[in-house]
Parts: structure tokens; C-alpha cells; sequence
């Protein structure tokens, strides 16, 4: 069921909870085939849980989500696998597996899915790994890595089985300037050179604005503003301005709600 | 009085929800057509993590307990001048009862709670959702390889455990309180039976290595994937199992060897 409209991900009226607190509440978004997408908004309006709706790890409350044409929340077990091979996703935290080595974590996908000689696997993995720079860390166990090149080698085994999409959680998340750079770089080229999709979730808006072709901004549940990196920089909209300016107080208050300050201190409550 | 009753009614339903959940969850690992080229070595892997490397503790546990038996029984036995009979005594108790006991809850110990934060990491390091994500499932990658080691493993340790515990209470009886070898023995293989004592026994342990397996397995899986989480389901895979083995066995000793 291959289909080569524009878009490679809908979301249509995307509905989800936990508990009681509505993480989303009707979002609508497209996500264009071969296009850098960046989904960004402030820590906790569910940028991960997006992410995880749309990979399918966890079901949404209502709307559909339709990943090249298939309705990712009404997939059996076997068919939500058989579309995960389309997609990779690269972990916060990297998610290499502790007790094998780069190589051997890069060459697993490929021994699974796969019924490639030894000397076929050698190579794709090489060239990943290559694609990476890790071509001379393919012996480290992930342990012996450090945060930057933990992420980079991530990076090869999710590109490992050609995916038509990659989702970036995080990717810049505590990575020092060459790191970021390094990581900024890769995402841009893999993208056009593999020709793939790219999600990217992050809160870092410069580094991702400068490689996003289109932007999303989420906050409490909803879109609040869509776009190319440009027009969101100098949008109307207050909600957004504060956040893509980074401005400590605006529409999302500096201060958690509380009684008046001043009544606070005056009137008592001794402890 | 009614909010008593809606605690109770919660509790119930929260036992039933997991009991169920935890039965979905090893039907959905261990059910379907085993990919022998895949899977041998992952369960190879596992039967060493769990299996071998539980040896020592088993060996010298059992051991010890089997010295320590034919010590006290003699001490016992001497005085009413039937000292042989220590041999039966100490082969007895280890088949039937202390083999596959003290075996199942060194294991839950030793093994359970290795497997428990093991796969409770995995969790944390998110290493089981980008499994998923992979296009392979964890439990048929991480969890059928773990819980069918456990199975095997288990009873073929208790074997391991009355084997030497027989030999420590040997060493003890006849090497060093002189007991005559020749009644030791004797006496010993015509007390114990093979299908009353040897079977029953092992049919305990397989019985113990699916409990402590399945509960250790699945608190890994089923955890708050957190430091306090996996802290908290390590205890109680320990917790959990010790009382399930000593409910059963009492169960299954009724059965077994209740008929008077």
C-alpha cells in the first residue's frame, strides 16, 4: 500500500490523555515526504508522546494518524511491525545495546531482517558507520563512548535497514558545539543524500531552525503556530514570538500560579 | 464500611488485571514458531547467565546443607543406636523437600533478581522500546530467550543440588563420624523410590522454575522504568517468588505425598 502523495505522515484530530491531564486536543499536522520537519515547543507539551503516536508505541483516544497511507492506531501487531521498517528512530539516550559492540549494534537490524552473507553485512555496515565517522570505533562497546559518538552510532544502526523516515528525539540534547554541529550536519546530508524524511523534536530553535524546512510549535495539546523557520521567527502571534525569542515571561508565565505575593508574604501561614 | 469495601474491591481487581496481563504476557512470548537459527544461541546465552553461573552458589548451599543434615540427624539417630538410617534421612529430605526448595530460592535470589533488573534497565535505557522500533519483538527477543532458560535451568540445578547435598551428608556420616559405607548406602537406595521421591521432587522444581521465572521476567518487564522502579521490582521478584515457592510446595506436598 505504497502512495506518493506530498505528505508522508497526517494527523488528523489527534486526541490523547494520560490520566486526566489532555496531552493533546485535536492536532492537525502534515509532514511532507523527503522535507526536515522540526516539532518543537516547551519541555512537557508532549513532543516525545507525538513521537511515540506516530511510531506507534502507543495508541491514541481519537483521530487517526496515517503513516504512508496506513492508519498507523488500526495496525495489527505484525503490520505495525512490517511499517516500522520504513521508519528509524534515534533515542534520546542512543538505546545502543550495552553488551555488543558499534559494529555488531549496527550489524543487529540487519542480521534480523535480513539474509545477507557475512561479507554483504561487513560492508553496509562499514559504509554506515563511515557515513557516521565511527568507521574506527566499530570494536568500542557503547560504555567506552562518549555522548556525542554514542548518538552518531545510534544514528548508523537506525540508518542501517534504509529507512524512508528517521525521527529525532532530542537529538541535541546535551551535546557540547562540536557535537551539535557534527549532528546538524549529518541530519542534513543524510536526509538529501538517502533521500529520507526527517522528523526532528527538539527545543534547541536556532541549531533546528537552520535545518528545518517547515516547523511545527506545540503547546498545551494544540499546534499554536506552522511554517517555515522564517515566518514563525516573526510571527504575530505573542505565544509563539516568546517561545522562538526565548523571552522568560509572556504569554507562558515566568510564575507557576499563586496566590498574590504580596498577601503570600504578609498574611501569615506561620510555619 | 463502603469505603472499606471499595478499597477491597480495588485491590481485587488491580490482582486480577495483573495476573492477566502477566498471562497475555507469557503466552505472547513463548507462543508461535520458534526460530531455532535465531533463537538457539540467545538461549544459550541465557541458560549460561542463569544457569552455570548460578552453580557455585547451588554447589556450596548444597553442600553445606547436606553436611550440616547428616550431622544433626546423626546426633539424633546414635543415641537410638540406628545411625545407617542417616543415609535415608539426608537422601529424603534433600529429594523431596530442601532440593527443590532451597534451590528455587537461592535462584530467585541469585537469578530472579539479576533477571528482574536486567530487563528493567534494558527499560530504562530505552534499549526494549528501540527493539521495537527495529522491527523485532522484545519478547520474543529479550523475554522468550530468558524465561525458557530459567525453565530448564532451574530443575537441572535442584538435580545438581541433592546430587552434592547427598555427597556432603556422605562425607560427614561415613568419612568423618564412621558410619559404615556399606549401610549408608544400602539403606538410602532402598528408602528412596524413584517415581514417589526423584520424580515428585523434580516435578516441584519444574513446578518452582515456572513461578520464579515468570514472576522475575515479568516485574522486569511490567516495572517504572526509574532507578527507585527497578530497585522496587527487584525486591519484589525476591519477595513474591520466596512466598510463592513455600505456598506451592506446601500445595504440592499435599498432593503428592498426602494420601496417608
Amino acid at each position: 500500500m505504497q502512495s506518493d502523495t506530498a505528505n508522508i505522515i497526517e494527523i488528523r484530530g489527534l486526541r490523547f490523555s494520560r490520566g486526566d491531564r489532555v496531552i493533546f486536543d485535536g492536532v492537525d499536522m502534515d509532514i511532507s515526504r523527503g522535507k526536515i520537519t522540526a516539532i518543537m515547543g516547551p519541555s512537557g507539551t508532549g513532543k516525545t508522546t507525538l513521537m511515540r503516536l506516530i511510531t506507534g508505541q502507543i495508541r491514541p483516544d481519537a483521530g487517526t494518524i496515517l503513516v504512508d497511507g496506513e492508519n498507523i492506531s488500526s495496525l495489527s501487531r505484525n503490520d505495525l511491525y512490517r511499517v516500522r521498517r520504513k521508519m528509524g528512530m534515534l533515542f534520546q539516550s542512543g538505546a545502543l545495546f550495552t553488551d555488543r559492540t558499534v559494529y555488531e549494534n549496527v550489524a543487529f537490524p540487519l542480521r534480523e531482517h535480513t539474509n545477507f552473507t557475512e561479507s554483504m553485512i561487513r560492508d553496509l555496515v562499514l559504509m554506515k558507520l563511515h557515513a557516521v565517522g565511527l568507521r574506527g570505533a566499530r570494536d568500542m562497546l557503547p560504555s567506552e563512548l562518549s555522548g556525542g559518538m554514542t548518538r552518531r552510532a545510534a544514528l548508523a544502526r537506525t540508518i542501517a535497514l534504509d529507512p524512508q523516515m528517521v525521527f529525532y528525539d532530542e537529538p541535541f540534547a546535551g551535546q557540547d558545539p562540536i557535537g551539535m554541529g557534527v549532528l546538524l550536519q549529518l541530519i542534513k546530508l543524510l536526509n538529501t543524500a538517502l533521500g529520507l524524511t526527517s522528523v526532528v523534536v527538539s527545543h534547541d530553535i536556532h541549531e533546528t531552525a537552520s535545518i528545518a524546512d517547515s516547523l511545527y510549535v506545540l503547546s498545551e495539546g494544540k499546534v499554536i503556530g506552522k511554517g517555515a523557520p522564517q515566518e514563525l521567527m516573526s510571527s504575530e502571534s505573542s505565544m509563539v514570538a516568546q517561545f522562538m525569542n526565548g523571552k522568560p515571561d509572556g504569554p507562558v508565565p515566568f510564575h507557576y500560579p499563586a496566590q498574590d505575593y504580596l498577601d503570600d508574604l504578609l498574611g501569615g501561614g506561620a510555619v | 464500611m463502603i469505603t472499606q469495601l471499595r478499597i477491597l474491591g480495588k485491590a481485587g481487581l488491580d490482582w486480577l488485571s495483573v495476573t492477566g496481563r502477566s498471562g497475555f504476557f507469557v503466552a505472547r512470548s513463548l507462543c508461535g514458531i520458534p526460530n531455532v537459527r535465531k533463537g538457539l544461541p540467545l538461549l544459550i546465552k541465557q541458560l549460561y547467565a542463569v544457569g552455570v553461573l548460578s552453580l557455585p552458589i547451588i554447589i556450596v548451599s548444597g553442600l553445606f546443607i547436606g553436611m550440616v543434615m547428616s550431622l544433626q540427624g546423626y546426633s539424633i539417630l546414635v543415641d537410638y543406636g540406628s545411625e545407617q538410617a542417616v543415609g535415608q534421612m539426608v537422601s529424603l529430605s534433600l529429594v523431596r523437600e530442601l532440593g527443590p526448595v532451597v534451590t528455587a530460592l537461592l535462584f530467585a535470589g541469585r537469578a530472579g533478581s539479576s533477571l528482574t533488573a536486567e530487563i528493567g534497565l534494558m527499560k530504562a535505557t530505552e534499549q526494549i522500546t528501540s527493539l521495537e522500533m527495529l522491527g523485532v519483538d522484545p519478547l520474543r527477543y529479550v523475554m522468550a530467550p530468558r524465561l525458557l532458560a530459567g525453565f530448564i535451568a532451574l530443575p537441572l540445578l535442584t538435580l545438581i543440588f541433592n546430587v552434592v547435598g547427598i555427597w556432603g551428608g556422605a562425607l560427614v556420616a561415613v568419612d568423618w563420624l564412621g558410619v559404615y559405607d556399606g549401610s549408608f548406602w544400602a539403606n538410602m537406595q532402598a528408602a528412596t523410590d524413584f517415581r514417589e521421591d526423584v520424580l515428585n521432587g523434580t516435578i516441584k522444581s519444574i513446578a518452582f522454575a515456572l513461578v520464579v521465572t515468570w514472576i522475575a521476567v515479568f516485574q522486569g518487564h511490567d516495572l517504572v522504568p526509574t532507578s527507585e522502579g527497578i530497585g522496587r521490582a527487584t525486591t519484589k521478584t525476591v519477595v513474591y517468588s520466596s512466598l510463592a515457592v513455600l505456598g506451592l510446595d506446601f500445595i504440592l506436598t499435599a498432593v503428592m505425598f498426602g494420601d496417608f
